[in-house]
């Protein structure tokens, strides 16, 4: 481990370091994969892995990445919701792998909802 | 480094680890690992969440999701059900009482809610043996603003403005104390963080060191920098083997940071610090026997002056403050002394941990900003008495503060309300009492403590609690006269007045709030020789009832002294003189006849 020498030091390994603890902290763009039993059989564990794999190769670290179960929507499987600050919650169906890069660029990113894939919307 | 979309926090605090927490660690990682999710979920030990009374508790971030009384059993229920699949387990989560639904999150849970983290900030949210976490959390950020952009008087004026106030139970100024130190002569100086956490039920400071040692650590370094100081000691009681390993592995990361040793951040500062484990007594916290010991010595108290800041340890000038008080100094300089002093009262500035115990709903450690009341601490965060009981008195500052009455609920804690009314902020515990209580016998409790611990140096302290704690014996078992409570009250004044160091000084307080407070319950155990809360067993009495007595004689067969005849024919009656009080006989009548008064 190199020695801390000065403040840009310091701050250089709070910056490497910080994925350490990102999932802990509130107040940042989320993603909601549905993982209830339908979702995870129309592919939602393809869908989550994509998710994951976009994030880290884009390098963002301020969204969260949570599952949650059935929501009676089982034909649209699997879902997919972001929730960013003022745009309320915004849920795409039947999303697939290849969907994702698309979905974190122009929405997660830029704050455009992907169109074609929204199935609903709450506050 | 891959991103792992959750984090599921366990706890690794000692009331957590002695409920289990270590094989909940375990057995998650092994359920993680099977369902191939270990890329993914993170699994973090973490130092205490103070609701250890609820543990092991495991948190599941990013939803902040907080499962307590968690078993290795239920790991894989957490992972399938909430890390696979999303769902939260309903059955693991909070519950304000058994009737009501689980609170989800963290932060939305009462005991959580109204409190203020200062020194408990990192506690239980970050891993403890990582210094890169503690870092990620602002963690060396003071020292390195210290050390590149402020001059040692700059950070004493921070402190000052901050109005931290030492939390070891003095509340003496903490700038003020590291300006004397600061200005005494001579060019080697040492500070001390005294970890010796002697009151019992306090383990506020166990909870940081085993939660936060770097910022302990941090707060050395800039107290060592402020004061002119290159060394420190840690005086850490034996008794806490974990928060010692823990200070030991911050040390070497530190080390291997370069921000510990020659040279700190090219500033030409250097600084070490060693852990010197305690001897076990409770005088030893006190800050003259503490150095006495560090030397070597036998752990006795000296007369003050001179004063540690002019001759401390091996008589160099010696900064010695509490593990709490070191903990809030990292923060004050980030965020400015300032902001510290808008929290609290006009004199208590800031925050303070308080151990909450005894007949409370939620026993665990609180931080609160100062100011609050009473009431507030004891139900809001507290959950109020335990079975719906009433309550009836709260013991603050340990074993030498003072008992508070209902009267005193909505007073604002500060230290000076509670050294007016009697007791003192001592280290934050605080114990509650409900009307079963007898607080003739919570008098003696504690003054049996300090009896036990006074080091014998001086006579007031040595003598004084031994004669006082005869006479509480005298009166517990019916003996005692009403002249008892003048000379009691006149001896407790004389020891308080004269005794050498803090403990002599401070023992006597819960025999005269009691007094004070509670007079009448004295005079019940002198006047009628009746204890009015059935506690003190010598004034009770088993009574068998001739009309309800069917002669079974199963009471004179369970009696332990044999002191209970009777036949077939004539009722049974016990023996007054041999009774033992153990209460078997009562226990034991399958007809209620037997009455206990
Ligand atoms: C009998 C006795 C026991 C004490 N025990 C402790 C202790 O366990 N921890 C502590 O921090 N201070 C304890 N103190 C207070 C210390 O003497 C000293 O005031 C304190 O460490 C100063 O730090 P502070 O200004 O940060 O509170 C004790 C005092 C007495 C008289």
């Amino acid at each position: 481990m190199p020695r801390i020498k000065s403040l840009e030091d310091l701050k250089k390994i709070k910056e490497n370091a910080k994925d350490l603890t990102s999932a802990r902290s509130e107040g940042k763009t989320r993603v909601v994969i549905g993982m209830g039993t339908c979702g995870i059989a129309a592919g939602a564990r393809k869908v989550m892995d994509a998710v994951l794999a976009e994030l880290e190769k884009r390098g963002l670290h301020d969204v969260t990445v949570e599952t949650t179960g059935c929501i009676g929507m089982c034909q649209q499987e699997p879902l997919l919701d972001v929730i960013r600050a003022g745009q309320g919650r915004i849920t795409y169906g039947k999303v697939e792998p290849e969907d994702v890069p698309r979905i974190i660029a122009d929405h997660v990113v830029n704050g455009t909802i992907v169109q074609d894939k929204v199935i609903g919307r709450a506050d | 480094m891959a991103l792992y979309r959750a984090h599921v926090l366990v706890c690794g605090g000692t009331g957590c680890v002695s409920s289990g927490s270590e094989g909940v660690l375990t057995a998650l990682k092994e359920r993680i690992a099977a369902k191939k999710l270990d890329n993914e979920v993170m699994v973090v030990p973490t130092g205490c969440h103070g609701m250890c009374e609820m543990g092991p508790i495991v948190v599941v971030y990013p939803e902040g999701v907080f499962y307590c009384r968690v078993t290795p059993e239920d790991a894989q229920e957490i992972v399938e059900e909430h890390l696979f699949k999303g769902r939260r387990v309903e059955r693991l989560l909070y519950k304000e009482s058994e009737t009501l639904k689980g609170v989800p999150n963290y932060k939305d849970i009462p005991f959580y809610s109204k409190q203020v983290r200062v020194a408990l900030r990192n506690c239980g949210y970050i891993n403890p043996d990582n210094i890169e976490e503690y870092i990620v959390r602002d963690g060396y950020a003071a020292l390195t603003k210290v050390l590149t952009e402020m001059q040692p008087a700059d950070v004493i004026a921070e402190v000052k403005t901050s109005g931290l106030r030492g939390r070891g139970g003095g509340g003496f100024p903490t700038g003020l104390k590291w300006e004397f130190c600061a200005r005494a002569a001579g060019d080697k100086k040492y500070v001390i963080c005294n970890a010796d956490e002697g009151d019992p039920g306090a383990f506020m400071d166990r909870s940081i060191l085993e939660g936060d040692p770097h910022a302990i650590l941090e707060g050395l370094l800039i107290g060592g920098y402020a004061m002119g100081a290159d060394e420190a000691y840690i005086y850490c009681r034996a008794e806490y083997p974990l928060a010692i390993k823990r200070l030991q592995r911050a040390i070497e990361q530190a080390k291997e940071y370069g921000l510990l040793g020659d040279n700190i951040l090219d500033s030409g500062f250097s600084f070490d610090v060693h852990i010197k484990e305690g001897a076990g007594a409770f005088v030893c916290g006190e800050e003259t026997a503490l150095m006495a010991s560090i030397e070597g010595q036998r752990g006795m108290p000296r007369p003050r002056p001179p004063f540690p800041a002019n001759k401390g340890l091996w008589a160099k000038p010696t900064n010695i403050n509490n593990v709490e008080t070191w903990a809030n100094v990292p923060t004050i300089i980030r965020n400015g002394g300032a902001w510290y002093a808008a929290m609290g009262t006009e004199k208590s500035k800031g925050t303070k941990v308080f151990a909450l115990t005894g007949k409370i709903n939620h026993t665990g450690l609180v931080e609160v900003p100062m100011g609050l009341t009473i009431r507030e601490v004891v139900f809001d965060l507290g959950g109020g008495i335990l079975g719906g009981k009433k309550f009836k008195a709260v013991q603050i500052g340990g074993p030498s503060g003072g008992c508070l009455t209902e009267e005193h609920l909505d007073l604002p804690i500060s230290y000076e309300s509670l050294t007016a009314a009697g007791a003192i902020m001592g280290s934050g515990g605080l114990v509650v009492m409900d009307e079963e209580t007898c607080m003739v016998d919570v008098a003696k409790f504690f003054l049996e403590f300090t009896q036990a611990e006074s080091c014998g140096k001086c006579v007031p302290c040595r003598e004084g609690t031994k004669q006082m704690l005869l006479m509480l014996n005298k009166i517990t078992s019916g003996e005692g006269t009403l002249e008892d409570l003048d000379t009691l009250e006149e001896l407790a004044l004389m020891v308080k007045e004269m005794s050498l160091c803090g403990l002599g000084q401070t023992a006597p307080n819960p025999v005269l709030t009691t007094l004070r407070y509670f007079r009448d319950e004295y005079e019940a155990h002198i006047v009628e020789k009746r204890c009015p809360a059935g506690a003190c067993s010598a004034l009770l009495r088993y009574i068998i009832d001739p009309e309800r007595c069917r002669r079974c004689g199963l009471c004179a067969k369970a009696c332990p002294v044999s002191c209970i005849s009777g036949d077939r024919q004539t009722p049974y009656v016990i023996d007054q003189d041999k009774c033992i009080k153990c209460g078997a006989c009562y226990e034991k009548c399958p007809f209620d006849a037997i009455d206990r008064r």
